[in-house]
């Protein structure tokens, strides 16, 4: 498996980067870690006419806490993310996550700019940054935008992003009071695609009323989903096994999964975003209380 | 259909060269390479070391694992001209003044080969998870090698061998 | 350093100091100087006629130097034969199979076109420049269907697509089942895999026109066996051509078979007067390298209420892919047939066999060949004879084994089973898992609602391959002896040169220690060189677990006849009576004056010398053996496996893996286990992750192992192993083979748990591989 040849590139500033996003636009890929592209590349899928390596533009790589928000750069790994004290602190469904991204060489080089770019509707994080209510940061020489995850994913492998932009990073408003999160996948192997993943983060009241709602759905649908309904339905309510049933019953309506012949029915599918809602749910409930 | 024709015009197009340094096990290489030449071909067949193998061309099967700058890669999936400027250690690298390395060595002694072709990868991905976590439970060694093939051993000689090294390694 | 009792130790393989080191050599890493790049451009259909092929635009291209396709070779390669034209009658039909077809393609992947260029990257470009105008035709990949009337017929001269039928009746069948209480009936599918060697098949080749030499570089398990084969395709004397097979990084049965494809690549090497390599991508090794399995088998079996069972019918329909590859029509019959009696005294055995031709990648051996799909078959059978009668799986298989009193025993399909103690391997494993105690945790937990199985396998395998005469009767088109030749050079050290060609397995160090032990020296002192047809004088290569009874058992003989040309020239040097002496670690002494006496290396140098041999003696020492095993050899063993089930995805966690094999002696019980963990390995990936799926349009969507689910060490647990020996009565060494065990014995003791996890659901039975949703059905409908 050969890939077409290209024209290299290789910016030392993001700045840089986007001038030369602009001059060749769509005949252009950025390559961050490549653990998407470069296969598809090698297929053929996917011939880009030059490719515009970021790996050494630094200063897209990092994980911040500012007040009520965490940054996090385009170039950041997954490798980093799973070991980043920060996070462990503030939103350890991130850490969570990263450890099911493909397998660990994967996530030494994968960023996670590079697959929510890649918008593949089976990518674990797309889900994660959804019941974040995440935000992504694109960048252009027109300046930056700010474009809200559900927005983002468009369809099957595509953004929000123009041609001359690039995702530059992710911004999450931290949660408050008592918080858990959790994400579960059900595959076939390890590192393989998920058959069906959810995340969910929660936060409580000192009631134990739900105060906040966020279920991401991975492969069943066009993109990754974001499971409003569900959302909705649960947020202001007590969460018990009933709430947690129906808020799970109400996802799996919400999934549009497709038949797949390797990694599952769409039957199949949509009963596992129900079990696996469950899961994710009182995963993070218990998280949330601390227990 | 072998063809017969000893005068061809000239191309129009250059094909365009890169110019890279790369530090591999120590020696500083330097090379023009294509863009599209994969850091696995740049490794056995331009450097020529050939203890870097390909098992599965879409990085599955980690057979193709080196270290980059301090991480294991699946140089597969990579692109020589990436590797500008960068340290890679290869299995050919492992072993200092004829000695064994700890994880080589437990691999010996365990029987964690048999056909041998997954080994340097499963070697280098052992090195990398033991600088990372150098007291690993067993699920932790197994997770961490989830990102290479073998089908030889079933794993359980592998996973047995990465426990001996790392023992030995602490121990040092 | 010990120099005794070197046979039986866990003695650390001589061949790992390369592997570990990046020193080995595996084809891929052998390119000569001014190696030339083969690149093939593949059917993208299952089904076509080739209408053109115009290659002007990729010959145009700088760096490309020819490109090949059907019509270049016409006239000038034979087609590739099929090794093993079993007999049957009408007789087999043999589809022609070029390296590269002339009108037809038929299946996905076959290639089409062979480009030539100065490296890999430009011919890979330049497939991209070919245009092939091609004429789908209607497909067919399911056996069943093709079998059918209405369905497309892949060769005019084959009609049903059914190459052969193929039948083997042992026992009075028809008052087997008179006779019967009950008589169950299953359908069974045991579907077709993807051998998936870390290492995809590659091939170098280079010619020495002065010489009509021809060297090749083979990924093979038989290098004698391709260049016999090789020959005959290129029209070119086997004595010109050597095959090396250097380090081989697994097979599993897909690198056996003679692919056209390497035969090309010779004959491009010849035509173009340079050295030509070719090494596959995974996704080539998918479409084209054999596969594996592929039966759908009906199966009737009749028992007494007492639980013995009577007799077994099984119809089973083969899909043997678009050609018959070279071990293909034997391994789903007789491998597979011959097999049908397990473990147990069954009166009668019917079996028929369709070999049917579809539009798929060719099917041939794969780990166990033919013997994992009939043991399957019959370990599932004897579970479901359990539940029906409601009788302890464990119990039943005792009250049908072959007691280990009655050996050898002739089972009704016509073989005779050379040694066994079935009960022995079984207890063992029982105590091992805690069987009872399981089965009492099993009860408790079913009681709060979880799903928990025991299974169990007891399996005998017929390996060893084998007595001439016997495979010669089933068509094989050779005898399946094995040569060696040992070496002792003048300084007493020692190359032993066998037929066989290990590629993981470990024989460089199995084989040392055989000879050591005879010769009474260091394991250190002993070379084993395999896979070179100019150094070896003949081989039939290492498959169904032969290599260690058969290439160990000519080493042993040949070691013995070194030993007795050593005693007489000991006898001359020492001035003694030949029957005055004894040999015991390397000397040969005086029997009663011990230090009056020779070592084995003064003899060694003796025989070089000349002077001192017995009148009428040649020099040197050294013995090529020849060895027909009078009789195969059939290792056993029980495996238990514990599974609870997720009653929400459908999902299995195994909780605990017993095995206990008997093969006979053991050379190294390290290397035994190792065989036995990797095999379990590969039978439980059938059983739960791997399968190659076609869709109806013969397009393969598990193309690469990002969707072929070859499990990781996530996946596989851990092993209890243990063993027991029973030596093989008529083999020199008393071993048996131990390279298949682990995959035909752990399929069916996985799925014999599973389905034992919901046997109190009325499931008896369900078709592999058990992916989660194929489970999580079945428990949604209860």
């Amino acid at each position: 498996m050969i890939p077409r040849n290209f024209i290299y590139f290789s910016p030392s500033s993001e700045k840089e980067a986007l001038e030369l996003l602009n001059e060749y636009k769509s005949d252009a890929r950025i390559l961050a870690g490549g653990m998407s592209l470069i296969p598809l590349m090698k297929m053929r899928l996917v011939s880009p006419s030059y490719l515009i390596d970021i790996n050494k533009v630094e200063s897209l790589s990092y994980i911040k806490e500012e007040k009520n928000r965490l940054r996090i750069g385009a170039l950041t790994r997954y490798y980093e993310i799973e070991k980043s004290s920060t996070l462990k602190k503030l939103l350890p469904i991130m850490n969570e996550a990263a450890t099911w991204v493909g397998d660990p060489q994967v996530r030494n080089m994968g960023t996670i700019g590079g697959s929510l770019s890649h918008a593949d509707p089976s990518g674990d994080f797309g889900s994660v940054i959804l019941a974040l209510n995440g935000q992504i940061i694109t960048s252009s020489l027109n300046g930056q935008r700010t474009i809200k995850a559900d927005d983002f994913f468009v369809d099957s492998f595509t953004t929000a992003l123009n041609a001359n932009e690039m995702l530059k990073e992710i911004v999450i408003d931290l949660p408050e009071g008592m918080n858990g999160g959790a994400y579960v996948k059900l595959e076939r192997k390890a590192g393989d695609f998920a058959i069906v993943a959810v995340a969910a983060q929660l936060s409580i009241d000192s009631k134990g009323n739900c105060n906040y709602a966020g279920i991401g759905l991975t492969s069943v649908g066009p993109t990754n989903l974001k499971a409003k309904k569900a959302e909705s339905f649960l947020l202001g309510k007590q969460l018990n096994e009933r709430t947690i049933d129906e808020t799970a019953e109400i996802a799996a309506s919400e999934a549009r999964p497709i038949d797949d012949p390797l990694r599952g029915s769409a039957e199949y599918k949509r009963a596992m975003v129900k079990v696996l809602t469950k899961r994710a749910l009182n995963l993070a409930l218990k998280r949330a209380r601390g227990v | 259909m072998e063809k017969n024709t000893p005068i061809k015009p000239v191309e129009t197009q250059q094909k365009q060269l890169y110019h890279i340094k790369v530090n591999i096990n120590g020696v500083d290489y330097e090379h023009d390479v294509e863009a599209r030449l994969l850091l696995v071909h740049y490794i056995r067949d331009v450097v020529g070391l050939t203890g870097t193998h390909i098992g599965c061309d879409t990085s599955n099967c980690g057979a193709c694992t080196v270290i980059f700058n301090g991480k294991s890669v699946k140089s597969c999936t990579m692109f020589a001209v990436q590797a500008n400027g960068a340290k890679i250690l290869t299995i050919e690298g492992l072993s200092k003044n004829g000695e064994l390395h700890p994880i080589q060595r437990a691999f010996w002694e365990n029987h964690a080969l048999q056909c041998g072709y997954c080994t340097p990868g499963f070697i280098m991905q052992a090195y990398w998870l033991l600088k990372e976590n150098p007291n690993p439970k067993e699920e932790e060694i197994r997770k961490g090698i989830s990102g290479n093939l073998c089908r030889c051993t079933g794993y359980q000689n592998i996973v047995k061998a990465i426990m001996q090294a790392a023992k030995e390694l602490r121990s040092k | 350093m010990a120099v005794t009792a070197i046979f039986g130790a866990r003695v650390k393989r001589k061949e790992d100091p390369r592997l570990i080191t990046g020193k080995g050599t595996y084809v891929a890493d052998i390119t000569p100087l001014g190696c030339l790049y083969v690149a093939f451009l593949r059917s993208p259909h299952a089904h076509a006629r080739i209408k053109s092929i115009n290659a002007s635009k990729a010959l145009s291209m700088k760096g490309v130097i020819a490109v090949y396709v059907g019509q270049d070779i016409k006239g000038k390669l034979n087609p590739v034969p099929t090794g093993w034209p079993i007999a049957t009658d009408p007789p087999i039909k043999i589809p022609k199979y070029y390296p590269l077809p002339l009108d037809k393609v038929r299946f996905q992947g076959e290639p089409v076109a062979a480009v030539v260029a100065e490296n890999y990257y430009i011919a890979r470009d330049a497939l991209d420049a070919i245009e092939v105008e091609y004429e789908p035709l209607p497909t067919v990949v399911n056996q069943e269907e093709a079998v059918k009337e209405s369905a497309p017929l892949l060769y005019d001269d084959i009609p049903n697509n059914t190459s052969f039928v193929w039948e083997l009746k042992g026992g009075d069948v028809d008052s087997a089942f008179k006779e019967a209480d009950l008589i169950i009936e299953k359908r069974m599918v045991n579907h077709r895999l993807q051998p998936t060697p870390m290492e995809s098949r590659a091939v170098v080749a280079q010619y020495n026109s002065a010489t009509n030499e021809l060297t090749m570089w083979i990924t093979t398990q038989a290098p004698h066996i391709h260049r016999l084969l090789i020959s005959g395709i290129l029209n070119m004397p086997e004595n010109k051509i050597r095959v090396i097979a250097p380090d081989v990084g697994g097979g599993f049965g897909s690198k056996i078979p003679t692919y056209g494809v390497d035969a090309l690549v010779a004959f491009i090497a010849k035509e173009l007067k340079r050295p030509v390599k070719f090494v596959e991508d995974r996704r080539e090794n998918y479409l084209a390298t054999a596969h594996g399995r592929d039966h759908i088998q009906y199966v009737q079996l009749a028992a007494k209420k007492d639980g013995r069972i009577l007799g077994l019918k099984v119809t089973s329909y083969a899909n043997l892919g678009a050609y018959l590859s070279t071990a293909a029509p034997g391994v789903p019959t007789y491998l597979f047939g011959l097999m049908l009696s397990g473990a147990y005294k069954i009166k009668a055995v019917n079996c028929k066999v369709y070999g049917v031709l579809t539009n798929t990648a060719p099917v041939d051996a794969y780990r166990g060949a033919g013997r994992p799909e009939a043991t399957y078959l019959v370990e599932r059978m004897v579970d479901i004879l359990a539940q029906r009668l409601k009788m302890d799986p464990a119990e039943l298989r005792k009250i049908n084994f072959i007691k280990h009193d009655e050996f050898p025993y002739v089972v009704c399909t016509g073989i005779q089973y050379d040694s066994g103690n079935y009960e022995r391997t079984l207890e063992k494993a029982l105590q091992l898992v805690e069987y009872k105690k399981m089965r009492g945790e099993q009860a408790k937990a079913r009681a709060e609602g979880k799903l928990i199985g025991i299974g169990i396998s007891s399996y005998v395998e017929i390996c060893g391959l084998g007595p001439s005469r016997a495979v010669r009767g089933t068509g094989f088109s050779l005898g399946l002896y094995e040569s060696a030749t040992v070496r002792v050079h003048p300084s007493g050290k020692v190359t032993v040169y066998t037929g066989t060609s290990p590629h993981g397995q470990g024989e460089e160090t199995a084989f040392a220690q055989i000879v050591a032990e005879e010769f009474g020296i260091s394991i250190d002192d002993v070379e084993v060189v395999h896979g070179d047809t100019a150094m070896i004088p003949w081989g039939m290569g290492t498959y169904g677990s032969r290599t260690v009874p058969v290439g160990g058992g000519a080493i042993a003989i040949a070691a013995k006849k070194i030993i007795e040309k050593a005693k007489k020239i000991a006898a001359n040097m020492l001035e003694v009576k030949e029957e005055d002496l004894a040999f015991e670690k390397g000397r040969f002494y005086v029997k009663g004056a011990p230090s009056r006496g020779v070592s084995f290396q003064e003899v060694a140098l003796a025989s070089y010398q000349g002077e001192q041999l017995p009148a009428g003696m040649e020099p040197g020492l050294e013995a090529t053996t020849f060895y027909d095993p009078e009789n195969f050899t059939f290792p056993f063993g029980t495996h238990v496996c514990v599974v609870e089930i997720d009653k929400d995805t459908g999902q299995i966690n195994i909780l605990k893996y017993v095995a206990v094999d008997d093969c006979g002696r053991q050379i190294n019980p390290m290397i035994v286990e190792g065989q036995v963990h990797g095999g379990i390995a590969q039978g439980l990936a059938q059983a739960i992750w791997e399968e190659a799926v076609y869709d109806n349009s013969g397009n393969l969507i598990t193309a690469t192992l990002q969707d072929y689910a070859m499990p990781t060490a996530m996946e596989i647990p851990s092993f209890i192993t243990d063993s027991t020996v029973t030596p093989s009565p008529h083999n020199p060494l008393g071993v048996k083979g131990v390279g298949e065990t682990g995959t035909i014995a752990s399929t069916p003791a996985l799925v014999n748990a599973v389905v034992d996890a919901l046997s109190h659901m009325g499931i008896d039975h369900i078709d592999i591989p058990l992916k989660p949703e194929r489970i999580w059905k079945l428990l949604k409908n209860r």
